[in-house]
C-alpha cells in the first residue's frame, strides 16, 4: 500500500471551538483528491495542519513520509502549495517569479532555468517569460502558479480553490494541467466549490462540522445518496 | 535568501513612484526646513531711544549699525515709541537710562504681536548689547551662546528631520510591504515554503535599510555642504548611532505589521503611533522640557527623542560617543525589546 497522506484522528482545537475533530483518511500516491466542504466546515485549518504550517492538537499521521506531529519543516520542503489569492508576484517577470520559487525550495539555477523553459513550454507561453505577471490575464496567472507550486517535482501539491473567480473555459484548461500532472505521478490535493470540478477527482471528502461525513468515489457518492449529480450530494450532506 | 533578497530589491526598483518619494522626500524636507522654516530672524528694525547721546549710547548704536541682523531706524522720542511700534516703523525699540553710562541699564520694548520673532529680537539686542564696554563694565553679565553662536535654526531641525525620515521610511515602509504580502495572499505561500519565517523578515529589511542609508547620506551631505551643519562629532560617530536608530524603526515597522491586516491600517497605525509622538515629544519642534509630567513619560519612551537628542549632541555640541552614552543605551534597549517581541510575536501568529 502506497499512501502519500495517511492521517488517524487529526484534532485542532483553538481554545474551546474544536475546529478539526479527529478526521482520519489516506490518500494514495498519483490521485486526485477533493476535499471538500462548506465555508468554516474545517476545510482550511486541515489543510494547513497537512502543509505543516500549524501542528495538530492531537492524533497522528504523515504527509508525503513525515509526523506531521514533529516535522512540519521537511513536509514543506516536499509538497507544493497553491491558493485562490496566490497570483504570484505582480511586479516581478514570469522568469522571475519561476526564479524565486526554484531558489526557495533550494533548486540549482541551471535546474531553474531548463525547469522553467519546460513548464513554459508545456503550456505554450513561452513568449510571456520576461512580461510582468500583473500584466496577465488572470486565468494565465492562476496557470502559471500551478506551474510554479510544480517547479521542485513534488510529490504532492495542495490546492487551495485554485480556479476561484476564473472563467469556465480557463477553469477547464486548469483541470488539463491537473491531470496531467496527476498522470505523471504527481498526487494533488484539491480543494473546491465547484460541484462539477469535484466530479473530476478520483475520490472526494466532504467535511462537516470538523468532521469527515463521507469519502468515496464521485460516482459511489452519488448512487449511495441516491443524486444525480455531486450538487445535490453536496447539498443533501450538508444542509 | 539571496534570491529573497533580490526579490524585495525588485518591488522596490520597480515601484519608481515610491522609490522616487523616499529619495526626494528628504531631500525636500531638510531644503523647507533649512531655508523656508527658519526661525533665524534677520533685519530687525531698531529704533532708540535716549535721553543722554553719551559716548557709550553712540557705541552700542555702532555695534547694532554693523550687525546684518539689525536695520538701525534712527532715534525716536519717548512719546512716539509705542506709535513706532504700532505702525510697524519699528518691531524692537531700545530704551537707554538716563545713567547707561554708569549703570549699564536700558529697556527693550519687542512688538509681541509676533512672538517669534520677538524673543528671537531681544536675544540678538541683549548679545549685541551686552557686549560693550560699558555693559560688561557694568552689569558683569557676558553671555556667550556656545555651539550655535547665531542661533541658525536648521542645527536644531536637521536632527528632528533625520529621526522623523528614516522612521518614516523603515517602519512605515517595512511594515506596509509586509502587510501587502499578507493582503495579497503570497506571505501564505512563503510560510508553506521551507523557508524560515525569520528570513522573509530579514531580507525585507535589508534592502529598507539600504534605501535609508542613501537618504542618511543624502542628508548629512546636504546639511554638512548646504546649511552648514557641523558634524562636529564626527562621521562616524553620527553614522553608527543612526544606523543603530534605522535597525530599531524596522523592528517598529515589524511589530506594526504583525498588528494590522490591511496596507491601509498600517499606513494609519504607522502615522498616528509614529509620526504624531515625533512631532509632540521628540522635542523636533517644541522643547521637551516644556512638556507636562505625565506626557514627558511618553516622552521618555518615544525612540526619536533619544536620537534627536543625540544627534544634536553629535553634530552640533561635537561630543564623542561617550557623551551620547545614555541615549545610545536607551535606544539599544528599545531595540532588543522591540526586535525580540516583533519576532516573537511573527512566530506565535502563525500558529
Amino acid at each position: 500500500m502506497d499512501n502519500i497522506i495517511e492521517i488517524r484522528g487529526l484534532t485542532k482545537k483553538f481554545g474551546n471551538f474544536t475546529a478539526v475533530d479527529g478526521i482520519s483518511f489516506s490518500v494514495e500516491r498519483g490521485e486526485i483528491f477533493g476535499f471538500l466542504g462548506a465555508n468554516g466546515a474545517g476545510k482550511t485549518t486541515a489543510m494547513r495542519m497537512l502543509c505543516g504550517l500549524s501542528f495538530p492538537t492531537a492524533g497522528s499521521g504523515k504527509v508525503a513520509g513525515y509526523d506531521v506531529m514533529t516535522e512540519g519543516e521537511q513536509i514543506k520542503s516536499h509538497i507544493g502549495y497553491m491558493s485562490q489569492r496566490f497570483s504570484l508576484y505582480e511586479d516581478l517577470t514570469v522568469n522571475e517569479n519561476m526564479e524565486l520559487f526554484g531558489g526557495i525550495y533550494g533548486m540549482k539555477r541551471g535546474d531553474i532555468a531548463d525547469r522553467s523553459c519546460q513548464l513554459l513550454h508545456e503550456i505554450s507561453f513561452s513568449d510571456h517569460a520576461d512580461d510582468l505577471v500583473g500584466s496577465l490575464p488572470l486565468g494565465w496567472r492562476q496557470k502559471l502558479a500551478f506551474m510554479v507550486a510544480t517547479m521542485h517535482r513534488p510529490e504532492i501539491v495542495f490546492l487551495d480553490e485554485p480556479t476561484g473567480g476564473v472563467d469556465p473555459i480557463t477553469r477547464r484548461q486548469f483541470w488539463d494541467l491537473i491531470r496531467a500532472a496527476a498522470a505523471r505521478g504527481t498526487t494533488i490535493f484539491v480543494t473546491t466549490h465547484y460541484m462539477d470540478e469535484a466530479e473530476y477527482c478520483s475520490r472526494i471528502s466532504i467535511m462537516v462540522d470538523g468532521r469527515i461525513k463521507a469519502l468515496d468515489t464521485p460516482q459511489a457518492l452519488m448512487l449511495q445518496m441516491d443524486a444525480k449529480n455531486m450538487n445535490e450530494v453536496f447539498v443533501k450532506l450538508c444542509r | 535568501m539571496s534570491s529573497f533578497i533580490r526579490k524585495e530589491m525588485l518591488h522596490i526598483l520597480r515601484d519608481r513612484r515610491t522609490l522616487l518619494v523616499v529619495l526626494v522626500i528628504p531631500l525636500m524636507l531638510i531644503m523647507l526646513f533649512g531655508f523656508t522654516v527658519s526661525t533665524d530672524v534677520n533685519n530687525i528694525k531698531v529704533m532708540v531711544c535716549a535721553p543722554h547721546r553719551s559716548y557709550a549710547v553712540a557705541e552700542a548704536v555702532n555695534r547694532m549699525t554693523a550687525s546684518r541682523y539689525f536695520e538701525y531706524k534712527g532715534f525716536v522720542d519717548a512719546g512716539d515709541i509705542d506709535q513706532s511700534l504700532r505702525t510697524g516703523k519699528a518691531a524692537a525699540v531700545v530704551v537707554f537710562a538716563d545713567d547707561y553710562d554708569v549703570s549699564g541699564k536700558y529697556q527693550l520694548l519687542l512688538d509681541g504681536a509676533d512672538v517669534n520673532t520677538a524673543r528671537t529680537s531681544q536675544a540678538y539686542l541683549q548679545s549685541v548689547l551686552s557686549t560693550g564696554n560699558v555693559a560688561v563694565k557694568q552689569s558683569g553679565i557676558q553671555t556667550h551662546m556656545l555651539f550655535n553662536p547665531q542661533m541658525k535654526s536648521s542645527f536644531n531641525f536637521v536632527p528632528g528631520i533625520m529621526g522623523m525620515i528614516f522612521l518614516l521610511i523603515c517602519a512605515m515602509m517595512t511594515s506596509i510591504s509586509i502587510v501587502k504580502e499578507k493582503e495579497t495572499g503570497t506571505m501564505e505561500v512563503l510560510l508553506v515554503s521551507p523557508v524560515k519565517p525569520i528570513y522573509i523578515i530579514v531580507s525585507k529589511m535589508i534592502p529598507y535599510l539600504l534605501l535609508s542609508f542613501i537618504d542618511l547620506v543624502i542628508i548629512l551631505v546636504l546639511a554638512y555642504f548646504v546649511l552648514d551643519v557641523p558634524l562636529a562629532g564626527g562621521v562616524g560617530n553620527v553614522v553608527l548611532v543612526s544606523v543603530l536608530y534605522l535597525v530599531l524603526a524596522l523592528a517598529l515597522g515589524m511589530m506594526v505589521s504583525n498588528v494590522v491586516e490591511s496596507q491601509v491600517a498600517a499606513l494609519l497605525i504607522s502615522a498616528m503611533v509614529m509620526i504624531m509622538p515625533v512631532i509632540f515629544f521628540s522635542g523636533l519642534l517644541f522643547p521637551t522640557e516644556n512638556i507636562p509630567w505625565a506626557l514627558r513619560w511618553i516622552s521618555y519612551v518615544v525612540p526619536p527623542r533619544w536620537y534627536i537628542d543625540a544627534m544634536r549632541k553629535l553634530m552640533i555640541e561635537g561630543v564623542d560617543l561617550k557623551g551620547v552614552l545614555l541615549e545610545v543605551g536607551v535606544l539599544l534597549a528599545e531595540t532588543v525589546v522591540l526586535m525580540t517581541a516583533a519576532v516573537k510575536k511573527f512566530n506565535d501568529r502563525l500558529e
